[in-house]
């Protein structure tokens, strides 16, 4: 896939997501000043993690607003793919692109660790390279990844199998100690129907060198080099 | 306000320092130009009373492309890269408002960087904070460390390292040093310098606000009762406007507009205008009704003693102005021409239509005070004859792995985002420095910070030698190559003779240290006055060194893994003067600390260093604080991993296993006979401790010791005392 990683004030983890995009694809991703309203010709967009305008508001509320956001609704309305992570993920919440809200982390503090998340399921482009119900490791690192909604809507979202990972514990189990930030039903990581709209809050592109301690992360972006 | 010698005072200038101002000036200055003189002529700036001690530190090597006088250090690190680095302390306002002293510490520290055309790709720490026991101390302890995070993390530059210790002589005086490291093309290295009568001197960044206004002579004086007052002195951070700075000058610095570029640090406009103008032998002329103000009605004297954060003063070449213009403008940052470059020698400060300010730039250096101030030397302490052990091996491992000097940091790094970039190969605690890779490169850096200030203390020449001795070390136990230091002088009232002693032996152990390990300091930055109501600070020289690795995948961690043997590098004397043992175990802090054998450290730290790169080392981690036991129950913990011991030393057990003589490791490798044979070759003593096992550490005379356990008693401090009261 033609990729391309959308740069708003304040985000700063674009240079780690171009690393592991181009690790997979062998094509270095086009940057997208956040100004920029041509988006033609690509097929995946990536908003990556950072602190967009300081997150000073809500985290991510004044990306949502930019004049990048609409370019982006009309490339998934024209069925394009779309990730959000950390700050991505946040931004795509606060511009209604996904459901729900990224809250302050349950112990008011900001968590930067590794974590380990279950591969709800792999019959997506995102997953297709894990196995399902795999667990796979990836640093986090965020102050709001508290994810919430309502009951209703957290229903649908499971009856709609749209739960993309979850905390959990290395075996796989959900426990509370697995979910440090506090999230609704260890949701980690969602997609919207149609599954070409996907984020989560932590950072696979960290994980995609031996050398960094583990390639774990790798299967997500070799599954959208293809 | 009157201008006189009273205000003078009030502004931190003696009697005699202000005729020396109405000497040079030939009339009694205007208030802004009192302002000037008395920030750049503060401590702070003019380092008027370590001058004469820093000059004796040695700066060179083959490797050192800037030494001390610029904004950083810089050093070759091959491939055509520099690193550039240096630490500096953000002590006073940490203890005035702990989370934005913490995090302007930060801020102020990576522009100090970023200014000479790096990109900052690595951020450490060296933190001291009172006795744990206080409120107080809780609540500066949690506010600088969401303070480093909450800048770090969102300015996008990984905190990697850092130590922490807590002793009751810094219950008033904190201590923050903040450290960066970036990395340039060795040809594209950015200095303050300016040059060219007639070129535009620019603004750029954040607009000036009336906050900070004096940091720079708060920070040049001891507290007293009311410190809390002194909170508008204390500066705000805005981290984001700091990263914005970070890429719009790196963008900038892509092209070929700059002649001289230096951050607004202490004293602000001030300072970055003087001594840009007087390092390039040249005039300047500001029109201050250009800078771009936050507040309405600021006045001259505000505005140049303004410490408002994430500004920079660029001059540039004049056919290059709109260019650098529409750069920033790109970025969302203000971009003003303030001025332009005279040959008068003068800095003429002009505002609503008056002359504010005109000063003389060379007599305004030439003729900052330099104090040769008195001192004593530090007593030497008397032998600490034999100690008896009041509770045994076993117990006195669980009591120190747990106390709060040597109990795990997790609860600390888990606040600060030490992975992004995605090049950080040992993470904090991994190894004794952390490892970053360059990206697009083999290589690594490996970093660290250190300080034992209880040893310097007891014996301020040996404790800095050892503060030296053990950052090398420390980069040398990953197996890169120990390359330069940036040291952060912190210590108490200069004017007491006994302060200026232990400051003076110090310097003096440093160099030492520095000239035997081939280690030169860089950069730096002096904090003095760090005394609350008459009480100073131990003497804390905090070091921080860098070292660079050709093969990121060659360097080792501490983590230990089953079927390898324990080997303990160097000789073992079982020292227990001014130990964490005879601290914790006990109950006192006596004696004269480890001494430190300069050629040993040398001779000890290249074998282990050549064994590592040979690949017959798993992993590697220094003798320190606690210890051989310590060290090896660390590696233990972080693997996993059991150990049996098996070596029964010759003297008491508790002085082999927790004193702490200098230049050790301990290796785990798997073939002991080889490394004991290439050590005995090289005339490096060595010892077999015993072997990676299942389990638990379990000593020499069969007592077992659960892995669960230690654990638990090492991470058990810091979350129980920063649990929310119930």
């Amino acid at each position: 896939m033609k990729a391309g990683i959308v740069v708003f004030p304040g985000i700063n983890r674009e240079r780690d997501m171009a690393i592991a995009l181009e690790g997979s694809s062998g094509r270095k991703p086009r940057m997208i000043w956040h100004r920029e309203t041509d988006l033609s010709g690509l097929d995946l967009i990536v908003v990556p993690g950072g602190f967009s305008y300081g997150d000073y508001l809500r985290c991510g509320a004044m990306a949502a607003q930019s004049p990048v956001m609409a370019e982006i609704r009309a490339h998934v309305a024209r069925g394009g793919y779309l990730m959000g992570v950390c700050n991505g993920f946040q931004i795509l919440t606060e511009a209604g692109l996904l459901p729900g809200a990224l809250l302050r982390n349950a112990g008011l503090r900001f968590l930067s660790m590794d974590c380990h998340l279950r591969v709800e399921r792999n019959d997506t482009v995102f997953a297709g390279k894990y196995a399902a119900k795999q667990v796979f490791r990836a640093p986090m690192a965020h102050g709001d990844g508290n994810y919430f909604a309502d009951d209703a809507t957290l229903d649908r979202l499971e009856g709609e199998g749209l739960v993309a990972f979850r905390y959990v514990t290395p075996e796989g189990d959900m426990t509370a100690e697995a979910n440090r930030n506090g999230s609704a039903r260890g949701i980690a990581g969602i997609y919207a129907p149609g599954f070409r709209v996907m984020a989560l809050m932590p950072h696979p592109e960290d994980l995609v060198d031996p050398l960094m301690g583990g390639t774990d992360g790798k299967p997500l972006f070799d599954g959208l080099a293809a | 306000m009157i201008v006189g010698e009273k205000l003078a005072r009030s502004f931190g200038l003696s009697g005699e320092e202000y005729a020396r101002v109405l000497e040079i000036m030939g009339r009694v200055p205007s208030l802004t130009e009192l302002g000037v003189f008395s920030v750049m002529w503060s401590e702070h700036c003019s380092y008027k009373s370590s001058r004469v001690w820093l000059k004796t530190l040695p700066t060179t090597a083959p490797w050192v492309i800037h030494g001390p006088g610029e904004n950083a250090g810089v050093v070759d690190i091959g491939e055509g890269l520099a690193a550039i680095f240096k630490m500096e302390s953000h002590n006073h306002p940490s203890f005035i408002e702990p989370y934005q002293g913490a995090a302007t510490g930060v801020g102020g520290i990576l522009r100090d960087v970023f200014t000479m055309g790096a990109r900052p790709i690595a951020n450490l720490n060296a933190l001291r904070f009172g006795d744990p026991s206080l409120a107080r101390t809780k609540r500066v302890v949690d506010g600088v460390v969401r303070g480093i995070g909450g800048y770090g993390n969102c300015v996008g530059v990984p905190t990697v390292g850092g130590e922490i210790n807590f002793h009751p002589a810094y219950n008033g005086n904190p201590l923050v040093n903040a450290m960066t490291v970036g990395i340039a093309r060795a040809d594209r290295i950015f200095l303050s310098a300016a040059a060219g009568v007639g070129n535009p001197v620019v603004y750029v960044g954040s607009k000036t606000g009336r906050d900070g206004i004096h940091g720079a002579t708060m920070a040049s004086t001891e507290f007293g009762q009311n410190s809390e007052d002194k909170r508008p002195t204390v500066q705000v951070g805005d981290p984001f406007v700091e990263k914005l700075l970070i890429e719009a000058c790196l963008e900038l610095m892509a092209t070929d507009a700059i002649v001289a570029i230096q951050d607004m640090g202490a004293a602000g406009l001030t300072s970055s205008s003087v001594e840009m103008a007087g390092k390039g032998g040249v005039g300047l002329a500001l029109d201050l009704d250009a800078v771009p103000q936050r507040e309405t009605g600021m006045t001259a004297y505000e505005m140049m003693l303004s410490e408002s954060q994430e500004r920079m003063l660029i001059v540039l070449r004049p056919d290059r102005q709109e260019l650098a213009r529409a750069i920033f403008e790109k970025w969302e940052l203000d971009f003003a021409v303030i001025g332009h470059l005279t040959d008068t020698g003068r800095i003429v400060v002009s505002h609503r239509g008056r002359v504010e300010a005109d000063i003389p730039l060379a007599p305004l250096a030439d003729q900052a005070p330099l104090y040769h101030r008195p001192y004593v030397d530090t007593p030497k302490r008397a032998a600490l004859g034999e100690v008896a052990d009041p509770v045994g091996i076993a117990a006195a491992l669980t009591t120190l792995i747990g106390c709060p000097d040597l109990c795990s940091r997790a609860w600390v790094w888990d606040q600060y985002d030490s992975t992004i970039g995605g090049q950080t190969v040992k993470r904090p605690g991994a190894a004794d420095a952390a490892i970053v890779r360059i990206d697009g490169s083999n290589r690594a850096l490996a970093l660290t910070t250190d300080c034992t200030p209880r040893y310097c203390l007891a014996d301020p020449e040996a404790g800095a030698a050892q503060a030296v001795a053990e950052a090398w070390r420390n980069i040398t136990a990953t197996g890169a190559r120990p390359l330069a230091i940036t040291d952060n002088m912190n210590f108490g009232n200069p004017e007491k003779p006994e302060i200026m002693g232990q400051f003076a032996a110090c310097v003096r152990g440093m160099a030492a240290a520095c000239v035997a390990l081939d280690f030169p300091v860089v950069s730096g930055n002096v904090s003095l006055y760090n005394e609350t109501e008459g009480t100073g600070i131990l003497p804390t020289p905090a070091i921080g060194g860098l070292g660079v690795i050709e093969d990121a995948g060659a360097a080792v961690g501490l983590a230990l893994a089953p079927g390898l043997d324990l080997v303990l590098i160097g000789a073992t004397q079982g020292w227990l003067g001014q130990s964490l043992w005879l601290r914790e175990i006990g109950g006192r802090e006596d004696g004269p600390p480890p001494p430190v054998d300069l050629a040993a450290e040398r001779r000890n730290g290249d074998f282990v260093r050549a064994r590592i790169l040979a690949g017959e080392v798993a992993a590697c981690h220094d003798v320190s604080d606690g210890g051989v036991l310590i060290a090896v129950a660390e590696m233990a913990l972080a693997g996993g991993t059991g150990v049996q011991l098996s070596h029964l030393p010759a003297g008491a057990p508790h002085e082999f296993w927790f004193g702490e003589d200098q230049g050790r490791y301990v290796l785990a490798v798997i073939d002991a006979a080889a490394v004991m044979a290439a050590a005995a070759a090289a005339g490096v003593p060595a010892v077999l401790l015993g072997a990676s096992a299942l389990g638990d550490l379990t000593l020499p005379d069969g007592v077992a010791i659960s892995l669960q356990g230690l654990r638990a008693a090492h991470e058990r401090f810091f979350p129980a005392w920063m649990a929310p009261a119930t």
